[in-house]
């Protein structure tokens, strides 16, 4: 009887163990870096369960998480183990060599993953994505009704549409977008120049070639496209434009996809407006194929300056954060790239979008030294100062000098 | 004091000033005068969700070598300071070379970033600092001559603009003048133009930063000269009002030159911190109108995916060398004075 006892009194203390230990994660120090968003909120709280006897989780989220990673990384242990990442600011630390490639604990505890969340550098995996986004299209379909007019499947169409709009009296600025200047001005063109077919650079080296055709043809259709905007485009990110559509100023939008969840949530703006927004993939423009927009990814990587049992720790953590179960607990949170997503609603633009052949944004070393050279360089276009020629030849000049000091020229 | 003493007293301040100071504008100059190093590239092919592409990136190890063997990076020179986000000297005599009319030759220098930002940093400063002093001097005088019951609570309402963060301070202007926003409305009903708007013009973004910077400013001289304006001699004022002079004439002939020392005090304060003016133009997202010197050297920390540190650095560099210029002349008229007192 009394051994009995003593044996069932063991087996419940090592089945209490095993369910303590939250992942089966005994040991380790995860550290975290990442944005500050809904989708990474819910991730972190499945990183969190894991936490334990001996495996200590903290973590990060800051908007600025950018400007401090790759600093954060250096550091020899890093002050990070694991950075969450997107298509741009994976650059950064790869060319520093900070984060580790992942190709072994992929094999040990990866089984879950699906081959397309693996994101590969020269054949290694360098990180694991778990959400995607991009900017899509927004439109108001009473608007549209009251206007008589189709729902837009280019640019072309959008710019028709603003001008009937407008005209009818129905809105004095029709259309709204991220055009502040800097990095949101910059985006804009890129995926404005992608979709008319345009490359950025020569191929195989890191000499730039926008000033062509397609680049000109790119800046007269986002010149056209202000003209329909608020004056005050010039100052609109991604907040400005959102709450410009939530107060029902705005009937054609490109904004993130991310932003449809709270857009289309029931807080910030007016039951008309919301019932009325309806979310597309994005347009082409100028007979093009392709929607004119990049994909983005987001996902999480490993720091290499830290212990391997660190390493270990952290990639088993992440993963489950990015868990099925996860997702199925917030499904509409983001477009999620994990086993058991559902689209909903609000994924709809990314994935008509994806579906229709959009690129990805480009991971070229020098593509960022690009990027924030057209965020600056076209806004004298955009206000009449000058041609677009002149402010492509700016945009390259700009590029150049940056791209010299970087060491890419 | 004897030498020895005098540098015993001085000692503390002289170290932290060494350590805080001195060296990271060696340490910042000698940055100023490296480029990163030519990267390798190869070409690989690069998976991601949404397809296999081959790309270019960096030759971690080969990179890691070079910057192991040479951690500054690859010796510059002026290079840097004489680049086209710089002093842009091949863009400036090309524009110089091509133009035949002075004004289209400002054009062409106004193209380039440096330049620009240099010419908003010289307008706002020359406007903000002499109307900051004489609104500081106007709102002392005020002041003064109130009855004691609503001096301290007018004093404490006169300084809440220097009080409010920068940041803040502009971010509250930056919605009142949206088209939304209670100024923005007004001017566009009062001026019958729904789009008339403060942000989209330069000049009216220009004209509302340097508004803002004289709210900002002004009770910091205003302090000054209330303080100073306890210390005007008596007598010489009774005998002025008994020889008859006005109010006017009494401010100007005997309190404005007992506060002169003051005026050039602010002034050598307010030429420095306005030559350095960066967070209205962060507040205001005025970036597309406006930019600083000290706007320009954050956006190469932090506007970019990767730092420009040697850009940044020969910015700080260029901008100390203009505040130098700037203060020169107040420098001179310290000098003067000094030497005249011990003489």
């Amino acid at each position: 009887m009394k051994t009995k006892g003593i044996v069932l009194f063991g087996i419940t203390l090592l089945w209490a163990g095993t369910v303590w230990a939250g992942c089966g994660i005994d040991k380790g120090s995860v550290r975290i870096l990442s944005n500050d968003f809904k989708a990474m909120h819910a991730i972190l709280e499945g990183v969190e369960a894991c936490a334990g006897d001996g495996l200590t989780i903290t973590k990060n989220q800051t908007t600025e998480h950018k400007d401090i990673q790759v600093a954060a990384l250096k550091a020899d242990p890093a002050v990070y183990s694991s950075a969450v990442v997107a298509n741009s600011s994976i650059v950064a630390l790869y060319n520093e060599g900070l984060i580790r490639p992942l190709d072994d604990l992929v094999g040990q505890y990866g089984q879950k993953l699906k081959k397309n969340q693996l994101i590969t550098i020269d054949g290694k995996v360098m990180a694991v994505a778990f959400m995607a986004n991009a900017q899509h299209l927004f439109y108001r379909k009473d608007i549209l009704e009251k206007a008589g007019l189709e729902p837009p499947q280019t640019y072309e169409d959008v710019l028709a549409a603003s001008k009937v709009i407008k005209e009818k009296g129905l809105m004095e600025f029709p259309y709204a977008a991220n055009f502040k200047v800097g990095w949101n001005l910059g985006e804009e063109f890129i995926n404005m120049y992608l979709g008319h077919g345009g490359e950025f650079f020569k191929k195989g080296t890191a000499q730039v070639s926008v000033n062509n055709e397609k680049g000109l043809a790119t800046l007269n259709m986002l010149k056209a496209l202000v003209e329909y905007a608020n004056p005050d485009y010039l100052t609109y990110d991604s907040n400005a434009s959102a709450a410009v559509w939530e107060s029902g100023k705005a009937a054609l939008m490109t904004a993130w996809g991310s932003r449809a969840v709270s857009i289309l949530d029931d807080q910030g703006s007016t039951e008309e407006i919301v019932s009325n927004t309806v979310v597309a993939g994005a347009p082409t423009v100028a007979g093009g194929s392709i929607p004119a927009t990049t994909l983005w990814w987001d996902g999480f990587t490993v720091a290499k300056n830290i212990s391997d049992e660190d390493a270990t720790a952290t990639f088993r953590a992440m993963l489950n954060g990015i868990s099925p179960e996860m997702v199925k607990a917030n499904n509409d949170v983001a477009v999620w790239l994990i086993e058991g997503f559902v689209p909903g609603d609000t994924a709809k633009g990314v994935f008509e979008s994806a579906q229709g052949g959009a690129k990805p944004y480009p991971m070229t070393p020098s593509m960022g030294l690009l990027h924030m050279a057209l965020g600056s360089e076209i806004v004298d276009f955009l206000q009449g100062k000058e041609s677009a020629e002149k402010a492509l030849a700016d945009v390259e000049s700009a590029y150049n000098t940056a791209a010299k000091e970087k060491g890419f020229l | 004091m004897p030498h020895r003493d005098f540098i015993k007293f001085i000692l503390p301040s002289l170290l932290a000033m060494m350590l805080f100071i001195a060296f990271p504008i060696v340490s910042v100059l000698v940055q100023s005068l490296y480029v990163e190093h030519d990267q390798v590239m190869i070409v690989t092919e690069n998976c991601n969700p949404f397809g296999c592409e081959k790309e270019t990136i960096i030759d971690i190890e080969a990179t890691a070598k070079l910057k192991e063997e040479e951690p500054l990076g690859k010796f510059n020179g002026l290079g840097t300071y004489t680049n086209r986000s710089h002093l842009a000297f091949t863009e400036v005599a090309e524009a110089w070379r091509s133009t035949d009319s002075f004004s289209a030759f400002m054009v062409k220098i106004y193209d380039l970033p440096f330049y620009k930002a240099l010419f908003f940093t010289l307008v706002y400063t020359f406007f903000v600092t002499p109307v900051g002093i004489i609104l500081g001097l106007l709102i002392a005088l005020a002041v003064n001559s109130l009855p004691r019951l609503f001096k301290g609570a007018t004093i404490f309402v006169s300084l809440l603009p220097m009080i409010v963060t920068p940041l803040i301070g502009s971010l509250i202007l930056f919605w009142m003048i949206d088209a939304d926003g209670i100024i923005g409305a007004t001017l566009q009903y009062l001026y019958d133009d729904s789009s008339l708007s403060l942000k989209a013009s330069a000049g009216l973004t220009w004209a509302t930063l340097i508004f803002y910077g004289i709210w900002h400013q002004a009770p910091f001289p205003f302090i000054v000269f209330y303080a100073g304006l306890q210390t005007v001699p008596q007598d010489v004022l009774q005998a002025a009002m008994i020889d008859g002079a006005s109010r006017w004439e009494r401010v100007w002939y005997v309190t404005v030159p007992h506060l002169m020392p003051l005026v050039t005090f602010c002034a050598l304060i307010m030429l420095m911190d306005n030559f350095r003016v960066f967070e209205p133009i962060v507040g205001f997202s005025a970036s597309a109108n406006a930019t600083s010197l000290s706007w320009i050297i954050f956006n190469d920390l932090r506007g970019q995916e990767t730092p420009l540190f040697g850009s940044a650095a020969a910015t700080s560099m260029l901008t100390i060398i203009g505040v130098i210029i700037l203060l020169k002349p107040v420098l001179y008229r310290t000098w003067q004075d000094f030497k005249s007192k011990t003489a």
